[in-house]
């Protein structure tokens, strides 16, 4: 069992990141494209248990350390 | 007076802090790790600047759960000063001591210059000895240093008084060429609410003394101390 975890900056927060990375693709040739966002990925193995207990505890530990509120958003699975 | 400066595991301002505290200031200080937990005996927490914990996961984030930081939060609390130079700054914010964060500077690039604040009020312990409309000079070296608040928090942050500098040009006025990093509302520094904790992304104690080429730093830690002197004398 893993969790996966992809924490991304909120809209409302300057991206310079993924502006750069948009004009990149766009001077590559990659037209149309809209805007892109750069954040982190993070995968934490557990050793099996119950599901619901981890996915409470890792909720937990994302809005404490792993992302921070103010700046950015998470996103957290189970498998 | 007593200063405590903490250490981190590559803090690397805490040397400096320390100089200005003891052969600048003529106090007493001294480093103290973050795996310490007690802050009894100090009179003032300066939390300096460096990459604590390589900067991993954010800046500041690893650190905020050190020891020693559970220390600083109770002190704070007991309305201890607390300044937070450049990492010093971003571990405050990350620690829920001061509001907002500090992001990725607009530019993508670490900046490390010369740059002028404007000290927007003298109501605080950290800028009541700064003279009226005089403009600091003082080196930034940061990443991360643009400041992120959400709408609401900036508003509050102004009409509170809170915002205690911003970048601005030579002639003292906040404009988007002065900001070295794309900070909002050109924040260089803010103070909490209770107004006994401050951070800032500049380096006061690199530009202490005339032979650094600047001393307009000491500014804000005369401040601090005319502040502690201040409470001492209540006290007695």
């Amino acid at each position: 069992m893993k969790a996966k975890i992809i924490v991304t900056p909120k809209k409302a927060v300057l991206d310079p990141q993924g502006k750069t990375v948009a004009n990149a693709l766009e001077q590559m040739g990659y037209k149309g494209i809209g805007a892109v966002h750069v954040g982190k990925y993070l995968e934490i193995e557990l050793p099996g248990g119950d599901r619901e207990s981890w996915r409470k505890q890792l909720d937990d530990a994302c809005r404490k350390i792993l992302s921070n509120p103010v700046i950015e958003d998470y996103q957290l699975e189970i498998q | 007076m007593n200063f405590a400066v903490l250490q981190f595991p590559a803090s690397n301002c805490d040397q400096d802090a320390l100089h200005v505290v003891q052969n600048v200031l003529g106090q007493s200080g001294r480093l103290l790790w973050h795996k310490e937990n007690s802050l009894a005996g100090f009179d003032a927490v300066i939390i300096p600047g460096g990459f604590s914990y390589g900067d991993y996961l954010r800046t500041g984030a690893i650190a905020r759960f050190s020891p020693i930081m559970q220390a600083v939060r109770a002190f704070a609390a007991q309305g201890g000063p607390v300044l937070g130079i450049c990492n010093g700054f971003q571990i405050l914010c990350e620690a829920g001591l001061l509001p907002g964060a500090l992001i990725r500077n607009r530019s993508l690039q670490f900046r490390c210059e010369h740059v002028f604040l404007k000290t927007v009020t003298r109501e605080s312990m950290f800028t009541s000895r700064i003279p009226e409309g005089k403009l600091l000079r003082l080196p930034i070296a940061h990443g991360e240093g643009c400041y992120f608040a959400d709408d609401a928090t900036l508003e509050q942050l102004q009409a509170g008084g809170q915002i205690l500098w911003q970048y601005v040009n030579a002639d003292g006025a906040a404009t988007d060429s002065s900001n070295p990093n794309g900070s909002l509302r050109n924040i260089a520094g803010v103070c909490n609410a209770a107004r006994n904790v401050a951070g800032l992304m500049p380096h006061p104690e690199r530009a202490s003394e005339e032979i650094l080429g600047c001393a307009d730093g000491l500014l804000i830690f005369e401040s601090l101390l005319l502040w502690l002197h201040g409470k001492a004398a209540q006290a007695a």
